[in-house]
């Protein structure tokens, strides 16, 4: 099959719907002809799409967002890039406050059919204000949906449906992950929320995972078929709504569960699966629960200090020999 | 030495002195912060102030060491402007436990309490708020000191900047609100953001003075802050001074800055700050050559001693990465 980036499906789902669809359109600082987006995710799409529809912005996070919803209840289907994923925190009104609750609050009067995509994530060495994980702030407001993908093939099909549904989505991207490649079909794919993806399958223990997470994920489970440990990696794909079941039946099948997420420790995506898990399933576990996560800092900027803190195969490890 | 400056002759050559050496140490250390940069020493990415030196020297030139600063991602200028040692701004960028913040903040992040720099942010807009707690906590405490609040044009689209100004302006808090102009945030050209010329215009808004300056003719803006000073330390509230200025280099790292004409760049290398002021000062023969020489082996001396304390001292240790969370 055809392989392409994590960034060209992405814009390859922007395309496509675009194409189809009058209503959808592009904001956000720097997207357009000039940079084609911080990251390039958008470029060209100015070219074939203009910048009527492709909207390169001022600097004004909070207002980005909020004209989004105000576009989005009124007949469009907004997608709004915020360059980084610790700015949307500038835009949290607007995304908690507002696009979360406004179904709920005005009793279903509306809906609020937005995409936010940003880039979350450490790794580049820029520190405290640009590598955050804040994928859990978004579990925690209902009204949102997460998304989460790690593959150019999920990346794509999550796209096209949190652009096609009608709920307001965070669409987490990781800024590690552009430039990976993977296979991606030519022809037209949707994948729905809700629906976990198991990366790898074993026996011996499970490892549910999320972005570039997975990727270490599945290195570490390499290693460790070496020495003969059978390791399932389990991919929610989306954070809300969460894929209980395919998390639990695996537990079931492994009776051991590692949790590993790039974000801070305490109340995050980890805390959530795994007490998910204690919650229903603990019965079917041999061993405790394991988290690899951010040991509840600030991103350093220095290398060393920066290695230090965001979880590595060799932890992954670490924790699954703890519990085999 | 505060106020207006009607001409050069009414500045002590010290200060002359000074002014020329604070620009060309700022143009040093860019320099040699982009050297190194391409010799893969600098992690994670750069954002240079060369071209912009006027900006920073000519406010910073008005300020005592008490007074405050607030800065920006592109901030190193602002940082020897207001007094803080190279050696460790450099060791701070190349991510080394010598450095300002322990390597913890790097080029983006980059303070020194002792000098009154009160911390670059790389959210953009996110110290204009942060200058005015400063304001508000010097009139609590009854001082005369004064804020300097330095930010990019494009920053002034956030609501911070709405909402700060015009917090200080109802308080007439002691703040400098320095606009630097550099016509470009990122790729985003400022006439297709806003369709004012001045951004010293959205003072008016706010019941305050508004001023354009030649952001890179240093004695103007060194006249300019000076007034605002003044004014700030007298209690009357806060001044919006716009610099008119350009970098030299792309926004980041390697940007290539395709998005700008090539007759404007080259139009403003010729307004070079730096060199303007030289030839002011050899023109009125306020310094010889040889002064400027001397001033500028001097500068260069002391960065390459910069580099080299950076570049020999060592990384911090990983599990420093949990320290300094919580006081
Ligand atoms: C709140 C926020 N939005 C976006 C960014 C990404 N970003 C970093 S610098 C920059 C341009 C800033 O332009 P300006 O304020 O004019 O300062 P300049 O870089 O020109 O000095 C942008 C968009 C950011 N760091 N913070």
């Amino acid at each position: 099959m055809r392989r392409i980036t994590y960034r060209e499906a992405l814009r390859e789902a922007l395309r496509e719907e675009m194409r189809r669809d009058s209503t959808v359109f592009l904001l956000g600082e720097d997207i357009g002809r000039y940079w084609g987006g911080a990251f390039k995710v958008t470029e060209g799409l100015a070219e074939e799409f203009g910048d009527e529809r492709v909207r390169d912005t001022p600097i004004s996070e909070s207002a980005i967002v909020g004209t989004a919803v105000g576009a989005a209840i009124t007949g469009m289907r907004p997608v709004a890039e915020i360059m980084f994923g610790d700015l949307t925190t500038l835009a949290m009104d607007q995304i908690a406050n507002q696009a979360a609750k406004i179904r709920y609050m005005f009793g279903g009067q509306t809906k609020v059919p937005l995409v936010v995509r940003t880039p979350f994530g450490a790794g580049v060495n820029i520190a405290a204000h640009h590598s955050q994980s804040l994928e859990a702030w978004y579990m925690h407001v209902p009204g949102l949906y997460v998304a989460v993908p790690s593959t150019p093939y999920d990346a794509k099909g999550l796209l096209k449906s949190a652009i096609r549904g009608n709920n307001p989505v965070i669409f987490c991207e990781h800024k590690l992950l552009y430039p990976i490649e993977g296979e991606v079909p030519e022809e037209e794919y949707t994948i729905p929320f809700g629906v976990a993806d198991i990366k790898r399958e074993g026996s011996d223990v499970t490892i549910v995972a999320t972005m570039y997470m997975v990727h270490k994920a599945l290195k570490a489970a390499e290693e460790l078929e070496g020495e003969g440990i059978s390791v399932e990696v389990v991919d929610p794909r989306t954070l809300t709504p969460l894929d209980k079941n395919a998390i639990i039946s695996s537990v079931k099948k492994t009776g051991r569960l590692v949790v590993v997420s790039e974000d801070c420790k305490t109340a995050g995506v980890t805390a959530e699966i795994a007490a998910l898990v204690a919650e229903e399933a603990i019965d079917y576990l041999d061993a405790p629960i394991k988290r690899v996560a951010e040991p509840d800092t600030p991103i350093p900027f220095s290398p060393p200090l920066e290695e230090y803190v965001i979880p590595n195969e060799k932890k992954i490890i670490k924790a699954v020999k703890e519990v085999v | 030495m505060i106020g207006v400056v009607r001409s050069l002759m009414e500045l002590p050559k010290e200060k002359l002195v000074e002014m020329y050496r604070k620009m060309f140490e700022i143009r040093s250390f860019e320099e040699k912060v982009f050297e190194l940069y391409a010799q893969n020493m600098v992690p994670g990415t750069i954002h240079l102030y060369a071209g912009e030196e006027a900006v920073a020297v000519g406010v910073c030139s008005n300020l005592r060491k008490n007074d405050y600063i607030t800065s920006t991602h592109r901030g190193h200028g602002h940082c020897i402007a207001k007094g803080a040692d190279p050696k460790k701004i450099m060791a701070e960028i190349l991510g080394k436990k010598t450095g300002y913040c322990k390597g913890k903040g790097g080029s983006m992040h980059i303070a020194d309490f002792s000098v009154g720099m009160l911390g670059a942010t790389a959210v953009v807009g996110a110290g204009i708020p942060i200058a005015v707690g400063a304001g508000l906590s010097i009139k609590l405490r009854g001082t005369d000191q004064v804020v300097a609040c330095f930010f990019g044009e494009g920053a002034s689209n956030q609501g911070t900047f709405h909402e700060g100004i015009n917090l200080a302006a109802i308080w007439k808090l002691p703040v400098l609100f320095i606009c630097e102009n550099n016509l470009y945030a990122m790729g985003t050209r400022q006439s297709r953001v806003m369709l004012i010329k001045n951004i010293a215009d959205r003072a008016a808004a706010y019941g305050i003075p508004g001023v354009v300056v030649d952001g890179n003719d240093v004695l103007a803006v060194y006249e300019a802050a000076g007034k605002a000073v003044e004014r700030a330390r007298k209690g009357e509230g806060p001044t919006l001074i716009e610099c008119k200025t350009y970098r030299h280099k792309g926004h980041s790292r390697i940007d290539p800055a395709k998005y700008r004409p090539r007759e404007e760049v080259e139009e403003w290398l010729r307004k070079d700050p730096i060199k303007r002021f030289k030839e002011k000062l050899l023109k009125e023969k306020l310094l010889s050559e040889v002064e400027i020489q001397g001033i500028e082996m001097e500068v260069t001396n002391e960065i390459e001693k910069a580099v080299k304390f950076a570049v020999e001292s060592p990384y911090p240790k990983p599990e420093e990465a949990l320290e300094d969370v919580y006081a």
